[in-house]
C-alpha cells in the first residue's frame, strides 16, 4: 500500500519558510530556462511570420541575405518571363523587383545601428498582406517618401510622421508608419525602389519575388532559375528563407540558455537535497511509525520521492507564471545574419511550457532521490528508538 | 574568541547540509563569474583597439563603399602617417558554420599598420609576394587544420563565386587580447577579378585604416578627414578604432544585458539555498540559543553567531567558486575559441565574486536572526527540533 499523496503534501505545508526557499531557488531556475527559450522562439516565429510560404524569393547564388544580394536589371527582366505567377485581379503579376540596403540609424537610448532599407515596388505590399498601414499613408512612387515600421518608431530618433532624415538622405521625409505584427517588416523601412537605388547609387535590385500560382512547378521553376547560366541565381521559399535567417541567433541563445540553466540547476538540485535529507533526519520517529504501522520501504520511498517532485513541481509553476510575464517584454537587437536590427518578444508555446515543467520535475527528481533512499533503508526498531 | 569558535564548531556540526551548502554557493559563484567573463571577453575588442588608428567609412552604413581615390587624398591629410584599406569579404569556408573574419586588405600597409600580428619574417616575405596568398591567425589556421602551402576555397557571399587562396603566413597575437582568428589576403586579388567579372565593384574599398602619428592628434585628424568628403557622393564617418568598436558591440547590446540579468538571477538562487540552510539550522537549535540567553549571552551576540556561521559556509563556497572558476574559464577558452578570442578572468569579477558572497551570507542570515533574537528563553527552552 502507498503512503497518501496528502501525507507529502502536508509535510511540505508544516515547514513553509524551507518550501518557499527552495521552490524558490527552483522557480528562478524554470525562470531562466523558460524565458531563453521563449526567447529563442520568439525570434525564430517573428522571422518565419515574415515570409509566406506563397511567395518565391529569387537572390543572387551564393547571397545569404538579400543585403548581399544583387540582381541587374536585366536579369531582373528575365525573371519577369518565368512560368508560375500568379496575377491579381486585374491581371497584373503579382511580382515585385526590391532593393535592400542597410543605414545607420540612432537610438533612442543612444548608441546606433543597422536599419533595413527596402526599396519596394508597386506589387510589393500586395505579396505582404501582413502590413497594415496603422498611421499617415502609403509612400508615393517617383517621391522620396517612407513607410516606417512601428517597432523603429519606438526604438529610433526621428522617425514621426513629417520628419525628414538628416545626412546623405536629406530630403526623405516620413509619411506612414506601418504595422507588420511580430515580423521583421516591422523593424524596416519601405520605400519607393526607384528613389532607392537613385539615393544610394544602386545599379542593380537587391531580389525578386513573386506569388507563385496555385499548384505551380515549383521544381520545375527552381531548375530553370538555377541552371540557367546566364541568371546565377538561387530561388527559395520566402519562409524558407526566413527560417534560415534566425537560424544562427537562435542557436546561439539556446546553447546559452540551456548551458546556463544546467549549471544553475546544480545549485537548485542542492537546495533541494538539502531539504529532503533534513526532512528525511526530522522525521526519522514518523518513518518507523510508518514502517511500523506496515507500509513498506518502497511505499515511504515514493512518498518522499513525491514530496520532492511537488517541490519541483511547485517551484516550476511560480517559475513560468513569472516567465508568462515576459511576453509582453519585445527586444530589440541585430541579428547576425540579416546584420540589421530585429525586435522580438519571448514567445510562450505549450511545447515551452512542458518542457519547463519536466525541467522542474527532473530538478526534484534528482535532488529527492538520495534522501528518498536513505529513509527507506531505515531500520524500524532504530527508526522508532531515535525519536 | 569563544564567539569565533562557536562559529566554526556550529557552522561543521552538520557535515552533510555544510557540505551541498558550500557546494551550491561554489557552483552559483562559478556561473557567475563565468558570466561575466563571457561579458568583458564581448568587450576585449575594445580593449585590443589602437589609439593611433582611426578608421573611416562610407557615412550612410557599413555595406556602402568608398571610392579608391580617396586614398591618396586621406595620405596627404596633416599628421596622417600612413593608410590602408580593405574589404569584408564575407566568404564562407565548405558551410555556414565555419564562420570566420575574413578581408580583403591593402597587404603591405595593413600589416604595418598593426604590429600586434607577429609573422616570421620569412612568410611575410612570401605573402606579400604571393599574390594569392593569404594569411592565418593561429587559432584559425589550428582550428582547420591548415598548414603553410595548403589551398583554401571561400565561396563568396557578396563577391560571387569560390575563391582560391593559398596559405602563405600564419599570424600570433603580441598579447593574449589580440584576435587570432582572423583572414588577410590581398585586395589586389579581388579587384583585378572584379576588373574582368564586375567592373561596377572595382576599385571600391569598404573602409580605410589610418595611421595618426600622435594619438591626441586623432579628433582632430578624423574631423578633417570627414570634411573633405563632406560634400561627395560617398560622405564619410571617420572614428577611432576604440569607438568604431563599440558601436559595434552597442548593437547586440540587448544580448549583453539578458547575460548581465541572468547573472544576478544565478545569485538570487543561491541566496534561497543558503538562506534555507540558516533557517532549518536555527530552528533546529532554538533550544540552544534560549540556554546561549539564559548563560547571559545578548541578543546581538547571538545575531553575530548566526551571521558569523552564514558567512563561513558562504565566504567558504565563494573561495570554492574562484578556484574553479580558473580552470573552468580555459576549459571554456579551448571549447569556443573560435567565437571568442580571449577568455581571461579579470580581477574585478574575482572581487566581485568575495563582495557576493559576503552579501550572500549577510543576507541569508537575515530572518533566522531576527527569527532566532526574537525568541523568549522560556518558549526556546520548551520547544523541541
Amino acid at each position: 500500500m502507498a503512503v497518501p499523496l496528502s501525507y507529502s503534501i502536508r509535510s511540505l505545508l508544516t515547514r513553509r519558510l524551507t518550501t518557499v526557499l527552495t521552490a524558490g531557488g527552483m522557480a528562478l531556475v524554470v525562470f531562466v530556462f523558460a524565458a531563453v527559450l521563449m526567447l529563442a522562439e520568439g525570434l525564430e516565429k517573428t522571422l518565419v511570420q515574415t515570409g509566406s510560404s506563397d511567395n518565391l524569393l529569387i537572390l543572387r547564388k551564393g547571397a545569404t541575405s538579400e543585403v548581399d544580394s544583387a540582381i541587374e536589371l536585366d536579369r531582373a527582366a528575365a525573371i519577369e518571363s518565368l512560368p508560375g505567377i500568379a496575377a491579381d485581379d486585374l491581371g497584373r503579376p503579382l511580382l515585385a523587383k526590391e532593393v535592400v540596403v542597410l543605414i545607420t540609424m540612432d537610438k533612442k537610448g543612444g548608441g546606433s545601428s543597422n536599419v533595413t532599407v527596402r526599396g519596394i515596388d508597386r506589387q510589393s505590399l500586395a505579396l505582404r498582406p501582413q502590413v497594415n498601414i496603422v498611421r499617415g499613408r502609403m509612400p508615393r512612387f517617383g517621391v522620396r517618401e517612407m513607410l516606417v515600421g512601428q517597432s523603429l518608431v519606438r526604438r529610433f530618433q526621428g522617425l514621426d510622421i513629417g520628419s525628414t532624415l538628416s545626412g546623405t538622405l536629406e530630403d526623405w521625409r516620413v509619411v506612414g508608419v506601418m504595422d507588420a505584427g511580430n515580423t521583421a517588416f516591422n523593424s524596416e523601412i519601405w520605400a519607393d525602389a526607384e528613389q532607392v537605388m537613385q539615393s544610394f547609387r544602386r545599379e542593380a535590385y537587391s531580389l525578386v519575388i513573386f506569388r507563385l500560382e496555385e499548384d505551380a512547378p515549383l521544381d520545375e521553376i527552381a531548375t530553370i532559375v538555377e541552371n540557367d547560366p546566364r541568371l546565377i541565381l538561387q530561388a527559395m521559399i520566402e519562409s524558407n528563407f526566413y527560417r534560415e535567417q534566425s537560424e544562427m541567433m537562435a542557436r546561439f541563445l539556446r546553447v546559452l540558455g540551456i548551458t546556463l540553466t544546467v549549471i544553475f540547476s546544480l545549485g537548485a538540485v542542492i537546495g533541494a537535497m538539502i531539504t529532503m535529507y533534513s526532512a528525511v533526519a526530522n522525521r526519522t520517529g514518523e518513518i518507523g511509525t510508518l514502517r511500523a504501522l506496515g507500509f513498506r520501504r518502497r511505499a515511504i520511498l515514493l512518498s518522499f520521492l513525491a514530496e520532492s517532485l511537488f517541490l519541483g513541481l511547485a517551484g516550476g509553476c511560480a517559475g513560468l507564471f513569472f516567465a508568462s510575464f515576459m511576453q509582453f517584454i519585445t527586444i530589440s537587437t541585430l541579428n547576425f545574419q540579416s546584420f540589421s536590427e530585429l525586435a522580438f518578444r519571448f514567445t510562450l508555446t505549450p511545447v515551452i511550457l512542458i518542457q519547463s515543467l519536466v525541467f522542474a520535475l527532473v530538478m526534484g527528481f534528482i535532488g529527492g532521490v538520495l534522501p528518498a533512499f536513505r529513509a527507506s533503508r531505515m531500520q524500524i526498531v532504530d527508526a522508532l528508538r531515535t525519536s | 574568541m569563544i564567539l569565533w569558535k562557536m562559529i566554526f564548531k556550529n557552522a561543521f556540526r552538520h557535515k552533510l547540509r555544510t557540505t551541498l551548502t558550500v557546494l551550491a554557493v561554489a557552483v552559483a559563484i562559478l556561473a557567475f563569474g563565468l558570466l561575466r567573463t563571457v561579458i568583458s571577453t564581448w568587450y576585449a575588442g575594445v580593449e585590443a583597439s589602437s589609439a593611433t588608428r582611426l578608421i573611416t567609412r562610407n557615412s550612410v552604413s557599413l555595406i556602402f563603399s568608398l571610392p579608391l581615390s580617396y586614398y591618396n587624398k586621406i595620405r596627404q591629410a596633416d599628421h596622417v602617417e600612413m593608410v590602408s584599406y580593405g574589404s569584408w569579404f564575407g566568404g564562407i569556408y565548405i558551410s555556414e558554420e565555419n564562420f570566420f573574419a575574413n578581408f580583403a586588405v591593402e597587404a603591405q600597409t595593413y600589416l604595418e599598420l598593426h604590429p600586434e600580428y607577429v609573422i616570421p619574417e620569412d612568410q611575410r616575405h612570401d605573402f606579400l609576394r604571393d599574390r594569392r596568398g593569404f594569411i592565418a591567425g593561429r587559432q584559425l589556421a589550428e582550428r582547420f587544420g591548415w598548414e603553410i602551402g595548403d589551398i583554401v576555397t571561400l565561396q563568396g557571399t557578396i563577391y560571387p563565386g569560390n575563391w582560391e587562396f593559398q596559405l602563405a603566413a600564419v599570424y600570433r597575437g603580441r598579447d593574449e587580447s589580440v584576435d587570432e582568428n582572423q583572414f588577410f589576403f590581398h585586395w589586389e586579388y579581388l579587384n583585378e577579378t572584379l576588373e574582368e567579372t564586375n567592373p561596377a565593384m572595382a576599385d571600391q574599398v569598404g573602409f580605410y585604416l589610418v595611421g595618426v602619428t600622435d594619438p591626441d592628434l586623432a579628433a582632430q585628424v578624423a574631423e578633417e578627414i570627414d570634411a573633405m568628403f563632406e560634400n561627395s557622393p560617398a560622405a564619410t564617418i571617420t572614428e577611432t578604432e576604440e569607438s568604431f568598436v563599440l558601436g559595434f558591440i552597442s548593437m547586440t547590446e540587448a544580448i549583453i544585458q539578458v547575460i548581465r540579468v541572468v547573472s544576478f538571477v544565478v545569485i538570487a538562487i543561491i541566496l534561497a539555498v543558503v538562506a534555507n540552510t540558516m533557517a532549518m539550522t536555527t530552528r533546529e537549535r532554538t533550544g540552544e540559543y534560549a540556554v546561549l540567553k539564559t548563560l547571559g549571552y545578548s541578543g546581538i551576540q547571538i545575531m553575530l553567531l548566526i551571521m558569523g556561521e552564514a558567512l563561513v559556509i558562504s565566504l567558504s563556497g565563494a573561495l570554492l567558486g574562484i578556484v574553479l572558476t580558473y580552470p573552468a574559464a580555459s576549459g571554456f577558452r579551448q571549447a569556443l575559441k573560435a567565437f571568442f578570442p580571449t577568455f581571461s578572468v579579470q580581477p574585478g569579477t574575482i572581487l566581485l565574486d568575495l563582495g557576493i558572497g559576503m552579501l550572500v551570507g549577510i543576507a541569508a542570515s537575515l530572518i533566522p536572526a531576527r527569527q532566532a533574537v526574537r525568541i523568549r528563553i522560556a518558549e526556546g527552552l520548551r520547544r523541541i527540533g
